[in-house]
């Protein structure tokens, strides 16, 4: 009798099994093989000159030491990490004033349906797409500069692609713009979790907006606000396409504004599989501290 | 007996007047689909304008005959061009009948990757029945650059790509005083009196050229060594010409630092604004680059000349090449032929597409007489002037990393030009881009 009970939920979970396999396929076509072959790869010389195959050649741990030694690894590491927080203050500082605003009963905002499409809207624009529109705009003769010369602000046209400053400017201000209505609205359903009855109790204590802010809402969306940093971190270690097409491939000034993908994405040309994988290897690894850390730092309370 | 000669001479009458072009009839033993690789719509137009027999069906599909032909375009644009042909053509011999490639095109700049003899993916001339006697009108030079280990011929080209100075004759004549192209050259004669021109230019408020990547192929043209030695970059004195040239430009405001093809680049070609010099560019230039069909440009109302310049230099042009595997050789050799060696259709190139075209006896032809004046250049004749470049062009300092030296070495001294660094740090930042593309070289 027992036997025969357990069969039936055992066979009753079979379609947990059943449903978990195309996932599982998935994952291991799309994610697990080639997660491995890169791991593998990273151990061999294997190029293309020309038309002809150099390798695959078992080096050992030869393209970590050459990466690690003579690449400027550490440099597309600070650019990357430079355009990420340039990018993700004001990001975030805007979303969590938004997020503030769009779920304070007491404000009645008008029109928040329409707010809120509006401010996600720039993250429908394909990045390449985007890019290419700045540097259009952003031309020695583009727009931008022929209406700043015409304004008397500049005397002459300023030449943004040429300056570390601006190019990496104009890349945080792209990422910033695609991104935060995206952290916006995550930002307003953690909000949205924080039980009225808290904000009630704070007023009846006769707490000002600004402390019900600092000492109700940033405690209790850290949950939220922990998930959105590493996720903006892991997307900004992986920038590519904005700061790619914005300077041509090259990262120019002086590589200042070459991200990590990119350097990677230049051993594309010689489809150089082994420096090529090591890298992301490499990457790999960097991301994993990187989102340790952050947990950790921001998530003390709980971990303890 | 007497009934079957009958019906036999009258099936070949039937023969001969379905297919008149003997090509057709050999070729239809063979592929029925003739696929072809390029870049551009360039080659597309040519064989739609001049091919005899090519009809076109729409964009990207034509017959000759009753052979389908098939063009593939992939841009250049981030190596894809080359990336795609990597892909296919070492598998070509193997690849189903109607998918095997046929003809591909090639550019000078990496030229010597594809026609190496190891890599076979390009028949040789010889392979495909043209010897050298058929090509016996074309420049040396052209040939030259698509000869493998043995000295066999890998493709065959239709242009002659020897290039001048093409200079705004409004702005000669106001600077100058004069737009007469041999006042123009002795102001443009070598690269000291171009500088100094240049500085002119500058106090009446126009650039000498758009940017300094206009002149650097002129100054890399004339190189002493190639820019690979036993898998060594060498940089050589004259590249160092053109940086220590430029800067010095780029600082004086006389020029530039804008990307070639970029619009920033293009607009000195147009009336408004109109204030660049001179550009430097081959016959091809005229008819893709300058914008002459368009209203408002300075083309369009013949206002450019044409001259030597500082120094003699090539740019560019394209050869066609039979790809290994092919299963159509006959209309392959034919169209090779035709395009590259035949005087009528080559002839027409020239008068129609302004294209100074591969051929030594239609070029003498051209500037004999008025049939080679261009509309574009005020009606002056260039062709004996090209002719004679293609004589000079050399060769000898090729290697197949050009391509990539050349191009991450324009965009590292982009670096220097703008002030953003040291030439130093530019060489160094060009050394490492260089090993990036080619992990088998070593720098200095």
């Amino acid at each position: 009798m027992k036997s025969k009970k357990n069969s039936a939920v055992v066979r009753y979970n079979r379609w947990g099994y059943y449903f978990l396999i195309p996932f599982l396929v998935v994952f291991v076509v799309f994610q697990l093989i080639p997660l491995v072959t890169t791991v593998y790869n990273s151990f061999f010389e294997n190029y293309m000159s020309g038309l002809k195959q150099i390798g695959p050649n078992f080096v050992g741990l030869k393209n970590y030491v050459q990466l690690l030694t003579q690449g400027d690894l550490l440099k597309y590491f600070k650019n990357t990490m430079i355009m990420w927080v340039l990018g993700f203050i004001p990001q975030i500082v805007l979303s969590l004033l938004l997020g503030s605003w769009f779920t304070n009963p007491q404000l009645k905002l008008k029109c928040q349906r329409f707010f809120k499409t509006v401010i996600y809207l720039p993250n429908l624009i394909m990045a390449s797409a985007f890019a290419m529109l700045f540097f259009t705009m952003f031309a020695k003769t583009g727009p931008i500069n022929s209406i700043l010369v015409n304004m008397h602000i500049f005397k002459e046209p300023y030449d943004f692609m040429a300056h570390v400053g601006s190019v990496r400017g104009l890349v945080a201000f792209m990422n910033c713009l695609m991104w935060f209505g995206n952290t916006t609205i995550l930002l307003m359903a953690g909000m949205m979790g924080i039980s009225d009855s808290l904000y009630e109790a704070a007023e009846v204590d006769g707490a000002t907006p600004t402390q019900i802010f600092w000492r109700v809402t940033i405690p209790l969306l850290k949950p939220i606000f922990i998930y959105v940093v590493i996720t903006s971190l892991i997307g900004g270690l992986q920038m590519f396409d904005v700061p790619q097409i914005l300077t041509n491939g090259t990262g120019d000034p002086m590589r200042s504004s070459m991200t990590l993908i990119m350097y990677l994405n230049k051993h594309l040309y010689s489809k150089n599989f082994g420096l090529a994988g090591a890298l992301s290897v490499l990457l790999l690894i960097l991301t994993a501290i990187l989102s340790a850390i952050v947990f950790r730092v921001t998530a003390k309370d709980e971990v303890k | 007996m007497k009934k079957r000669m009958m019906s036999l001479i009258s099936l070949g009458l039937i023969g001969a007047m379905v297919l008149p072009n003997a090509a057709f009839a050999e070729a239809a033993e063979e592929g029925k689909v003739l696929n072809i690789q390029v870049w551009n719509e360039e080659f597309k137009n040519r064989i739609t304008d001049h091919y005899p027999g090519y009809e076109a069906v729409d964009e990207t599909h034509g017959k000759i005959g009753d052979v389908d032909v098939v063009w593939t375009i992939t841009p250049s644009d981030d190596n894809a061009y080359q990336n795609n042909l990597d892909s296919i053509l070492p598998g070509n011999v193997d690849a189903a009948a109607d998918d095997k490639v046929d003809i591909f095109l090639i550019e000078a700049d990496y030229a010597l990757k594809y026609v190496d003899k190891d890599a076979d993916v390009a028949m040789t001339m010889a392979e495909l029945g043209i010897n050298e006697d058929d090509l016996a009108k074309q420049y040396t030079y052209t040939q030259d650059i698509v000869k493998d280990a043995d000295g066999m011929i890998r493709a065959s080209s239709w242009q002659a790509c020897s290039a001048g100075l093409i200079y705004n004759r409004e702005i000669a004549k106001e600077v100058l005083g004069s737009d007469d192209p041999a006042d123009v050259q002795e102001a443009v004669k070598d690269w000291a009196t171009y500088n100094e021109t240049a500085a002119k230019m500058a106090e009446a408020g126009y650039k000498m050229a758009a940017t300094v990547n206009d002149t650097y192929r002129v100054y890399s043209n004339n190189v002493s060594a190639p820019w690979v030695q036993d898998g060594k970059v060498v940089l050589d004195d004259n590249i160092k010409a053109w940086v220590d040239d430029s800067k010095a430009a780029v600082d004086a405001g006389e020029t530039t630092t804008a990307e070639l093809w970029s619009d920033d680049w293009a607009k000195g070609f147009f009336k408004d604004p109109g204030d660049v010099f001179c550009y430097f560019g081959p016959a091809w230039f005229f008819n893709f680059s300058m914008h002459g069909d368009e209203e408002g440009s300075i083309g369009n109302e013949g206002g450019w000349g044409l001259v030597t310049g500082p120094q003699g230099f090539y740019w560019g042009g394209t050869w066609i090449c039979a790809a290994k595997g092919t299963d159509n050789p006959t209309l392959v050799k034919d169209i090779i032929l035709t395009m590259t060696t035949d005087n009528d259709v080559m002839k027409e190139i020239a008068q129609n597409d302004s294209d100074c075209v591969n051929n030594k006896e239609v070029l003498e032809e051209l500037a004999a007489d008025d049939s080679g004046n261009l509309a574009i250049l005020g009606g002056q004749n260039p062709y004996e002037m090209l002719a004679a470049g293609a004589e000079l062009v050399d060769m000898s300092n090729t290697s197949p990393y050009d391509q990539g030296c050349n191009e991450e070495f324009q965009a590292a001294m982009k670096n220097y030009f703008d002030g953003n660094a040291s030439y130093e740090e530019a060489l160094a930042q060009f050394n490492t881009a260089i090993v990036e593309k080619y992990p088998e070289l070593v720098t200095e």
